[in-house]
């Protein structure tokens, strides 16, 4: 494997630094709304650690903070998570290595990790740079969580006053954004919108997003 | 084992087969069109119902709230471009501001 220019590597190091940095008011945020959603301090670092996908997390901790059912929360992070898949095997051609090592930085396989590596022409700068990005975002993730747990563990007062309970709407939003300028994507979250909506007062909390799903088919019928 | 224990290990497990299963079962391999088509569809729908679900349901019932003002906000950030970061903490203030104003 040829190895990586130190330009590359700069390039690749600021981008990682900078998109692990935005991701540390989100780990602050699911650290207090872990704590106010009823979660010990354990569970909501362990969150962090071993499940690692923001977009689930918070997904599964609002299902349990409104009293949703296990089955709820754990179907939908999953669903939510499919895309971890698809990054996976998008990303396994430039994951060269003994079984021990790929299955260990298999956990490093997130929405930034992957945006990093893919940006990336060579096989070799792919790797750094999925390494680079996924290890950033797991020490700033982490311990951003930590610090929002422990800070706001006094819990609902200080996330309504600070308006934190509206980052997450916010943050799904960022997250969808990019996808709205294309018309199959634009037409399935309007549709997944309007499914949750309606669903809202007939389901379980979190069964609405689950079958919000079904608005898939709609965009893959074409 | 509280039920947030049970989430944290299921949903823990269940995301690290997702996250592993290219790097160590499927190598180079390209996943069946229809799959990931649906795979790449997946978080515009689910990305909406959580907005919905985070902005306008409290306690299993819709509720209207600041947190729609903060939800607008975020979306006028968005469209003028702003940072990530910022739309966060516009859709924080924003909302914030509506409480301290009632």
């Amino acid at each position: 494997m040829s190895p990586v220019p130190p330009p590359v590597r700069r390039r690749i190091l600021l981008r990682s630094l900078s998109i692990a940095l935005a991701a540390t008011p989100f780990g602050l945020t699911f650290g207090a709304i872990g704590r106010a959603s009823g979660l010990s301090l354990f569970e909501t670092i362990a969150f962090s650690a071993f499940v690692f996908t923001g977009s689930a997390q918070f997904a599964a901790v609002a299902i349990l903070g409104t009293g949703g059912a296990i089955a709820a929360a754990v179907s939908a992070g999953l669903l939510l998570n499919l895309r971890s898949l698809a990054f996976g095997i998008l990303l396994a051609p430039d994951l060269r290595g003994p079984l021990w090592w790929r299955a260990l930085v298999s956990q490093l396989v997130i929405d930034e990790s992957t945006a990093v590596a893919t940006t990336e022409a060579e096989s070799a700068a792919r790797r750094w740079g999925f390494l680079a990005a996924g290890l950033a975002v797991f020490a700033l993730w982490n311990g951003s969580t930590i610090l929002g747990a422990v800070l706001f563990s006094t819990g609902g007062d200080v996330i309504l006053r600070w308006g934190l309970d509206a980052t997450i709407p916010a943050a799904f939003l960022g997250l969808l954004w990019p996808r709205m300028s294309e018309p199959s994507h634009r037409r399935v979250a309007l549709t997944g919108a309007v499914i949750a909506f309606a669903l809202t007062p007939f389901t379980p909390p979190g069964v609405n997003v689950v079958a919000a799903i079904g608005a898939v088919l709609l965009g893959a019928r074409r | 084992m509280t039920d947030a224990t049970v989430v944290l290990v299921l949903l823990g497990l269940g995301t690290y087969a997702l996250k592993a299963a290219g790097p160590v079962l499927i190598g180079g391999r390209a996943l069946p069109v229809w799959i990931s088509r649906l795979a790449d569809l997946a978080p515009a729908a689910l990305l909406a119902a959580l907005i919905v679900s985070s902005t306008a349901v409290t306690n299993a019932e819709l509720t209207f709230d600041a947190r729609i003002v903060g939800l607008i906000a975020a979306g006028v950030a968005l469209r003028l471009k702003a940072p990530f970061v910022v739309v966060i903490v516009i859709a924080a203030a924003a909302t914030a501001l509506t409480r301290s104003l009632r």
